[in-house]
């Protein structure tokens, strides 16, 4: 096996700090990668080679000088297209935003690089984050390192396949109904959304508001933690962000005892195991995970969650309400591409009807629909009250128990093509969805192999801000995973 | 709440979102959205009254800061990403008025 199909960031630290291994040869490491394997994978829009090798240069003389600005000085790391970066493109992987250049970095990036973490290239994903496959992109589509002929999920795909496939160690991707989760389940590796606030979304172009999350995609539970310590915390320029202590994560990770789950109550909502189109290999996956955590000395307790069925209406209500609002700012004027018909407002109309792709222009329009008058109180509004009841059914849950555990998705990576149905695609994001609504962190980990060969991951969840409960767990079941390393034969 | 479902009126609808569409992406839309609405329709089940609506995961009050002038990213950065610019400095738009126009 060779170095690149190991590598994490705390492998990555080690070797750095003993002087085995330098960022420059890092770096170009993982550009070979990307030589060797991407042109069938597709997960990077953009590299800025020279850059990033800059950048690995730098590196190597802080921490020849003795500066190093911290462990993890010199470590790659890839960026989803909508989290913006200085200097890069914004693409948000729309034709709308093509040529757009980010004036700033989003607060992640700026916190990664304040602690020597390099920005490595654009990473590919469906337009504006609206979609589950990453067939969505205006540019070209990723493939599953598993399986070339299925998609990587999304919309996070090019993160989680780029990481998947070692090309980098880590990526930032976004989730707004499952968007990390989902592509780390289809492509085997460990994928957090935080709770709702613990990441600042100053520089994550806007989806759904109120839903989205920046959050780490990475080989190994560790590397979240350490992405997670990085990119956490308030940020004046996000209101939103939550003034609470943070921190700590991967340490959280380090000190779990993986032998032993004594004292922890894991819930199974039984609604999950009732859902339509669970595929029998991932239930099978998730009761030998059952059976493992219960041979660990966990409790086991089903619990309710009786508003599951009504969470993928509410959340098509509420993500395309706010989306409808928020990709109003495209109009081609100030930045973007621009159809210019010689008057203002039908420029409106052909910029914007030009630039977005057929997902988005859905969103839009049914956003549009259901905040327009005479319809807002029936499905705006009602949605408001069922994301209540949602938040509701958690917190009951959580008396029960300590942790959820559920399958990421009813079933592994599907084909190209194969859920060309919108209505389809969205029921797939049916595990996902409701903790986004309800404001809890949950996580992926990679747990087992289909009988198709494709990995299956598994779903935590643990009540909001705490991620170090969550981790903690992530950490126990990806110690006791059927498989020692999910690494795709690429 | 009734069903929606027929009563989708996607050009009026594209119209408020300023969406130019042709009459293929129309009846694609139609055709989808017609599929959703039915769909989300199914929350008129439940009987809501006395909850209360949520807009945010998590309880946010309003937050203030002072009122300081604080530097920007500059001019030129900002109107480097402009589709068009007069003289380098101005950012040329369509014409808004109709009649004669500075084109």
């Amino acid at each position: 096996m060779s170095v690149m199909e190991t590598i994490t960031i705390a492998a990555a630290a080690r070797l750095l700090a003993e002087k085995k291994l330098t960022s420059v040869e890092l770096v170009n490491r993982c550009l070979s990668r990307v030589d060797e394997t991407d042109g069938r994978v597709g997960a990077f829009l953009t590299i800025d080679r020279e850059r990033v090798l800059a950048a690995a240069a730098e590196s190597d003389r802080r921490r020849a000088a003795g500066t190093a600005l911290s462990e993890f000085d010199g470590v790659p790391i890839g960026v989803k297209a909508c989290i913006v970066a200085g200097k890069e493109s914004c693409s948000c992987a729309s034709k709308l935003l093509e040529n757009v250049i980010s004036p700033y970095d989003s607060t992640a990036v700026a916190r990664l690089r304040r602690l020597g973490f390099i920005p490595f290239g654009r990473l590919n994903m469906d337009e504006f984050a609206m979609g589950s496959s990453c067939e969505n992109s205006a540019f070209h589509r990723t493939a599953n390192p598993w399986d070339l002929n299925r998609v990587p999920g999304g919309s996070s795909g090019g993160s989680a396949a780029a990481v998947a496939a070692r090309m980098v160690p880590a990526a930032l991707g976004s989730d707004t109904g499952g968007s990390i989760r989902q592509p780390a389940g289809f492509c085997g590796i460990v994928g957090v959304k935080p709770t709702y606030g613990r990441v600042s979304r100053y520089g994550l172009v806007a989806f759904a508001s109120s839903l989205d999350q920046i959050g780490p995609m990475t080989n190994s539970v560790e590397d979240a933690g350490i992405v997670l310590d990085a990119i956490c915390g308030r940020d004046a320029a996000d209101s939103t962000s939550l003034d609470v202590p943070a921190g700590g994560f991967a340490d959280a990770v380090r000190k779990a005892d993986v032998a032993s789950l004594k004292g922890v109550r894991v819930g199974l909502p039984k609604e999950y195991l009732e859902a339509p189109g669970l595929s029998p290999d991932v239930k099978s996956a998730l009761g030998r995970a059952l059976e493992k955590i219960r041979s660990l000395g966990a409790e086991t307790v089903e619990v309710s969650l009786p508003h599951t069925k009504y969470a993928v209406a509410v959340y098509y209500i509420i993500a395309t309400a706010e989306a409808s609002a928020n990709l109003a700012r495209f109009d081609g004027v100030r930045y973007g591409a621009r159809k210019d018909t010689g008057e203002l407002v039908s420029s409106y109309f052909a910029s914007r009807g030009a630039g977005f792709g057929r997902e988005v222009t859905r969103r839009i329009l049914l956003g549009t629909y259901v905040l327009s008058s005479g319809y807002y109180d029936a499905y705006y509004l009602r949605a408001q009250k069922v994301r209540t009841l949602i938040r509701r059914d958690f917190t009951e849950a959580f008396r029960q128990c300590d942790v959820l555990l559920t399958p990421v998705t009813p079933a592994t990576a599907f084909k190209f093509g194969e859920k060309s149905d919108p209505l389809q695609m969205y029921l797939s994001d049916i595990f996902t969805i409701a903790l986004n609504l309800s404001g809890n962190c949950g996580m992926s980990v990679p747990y087992a192999l289909g009988g198709d060969g494709m990995p299956i991951g598994l779903q935590v969840i643990a009540p909001a801000l705490e991620e170090k409960r969550l981790l903690a767990f992530g950490r126990v079941l990806e110690a006791n995973a059927e498989r020692e390393s999910f690494v795709p034969g690429l | 709440m009734s069903s929606k479902t027929g009563a989708i009126d996607v050009s009026y609808v594209a119209q408020l979102a300023r969406l130019e569409l042709d009459e293929a992406e129309k009846a694609a839309m139609q055709h989808d959205m017609e599929a959703i609405v039915e769909y989300i329709d199914e929350l008129s089940e439940l009987d809501v009254s006395g909850v209360e609506p949520t807009a945010h995961a998590v309880q946010v009050t309003n937050v203030e800061r002072d009122d300081v002038a604080r530097p920007g990213f500059g001019r030129d950065v900002m109107l480097a990403n402009a589709p068009a610019l007069i003289e380098g400095e101005l950012i040329r738009v369509p014409q808004v008025l109709p009649g004669e126009g500075m084109n």
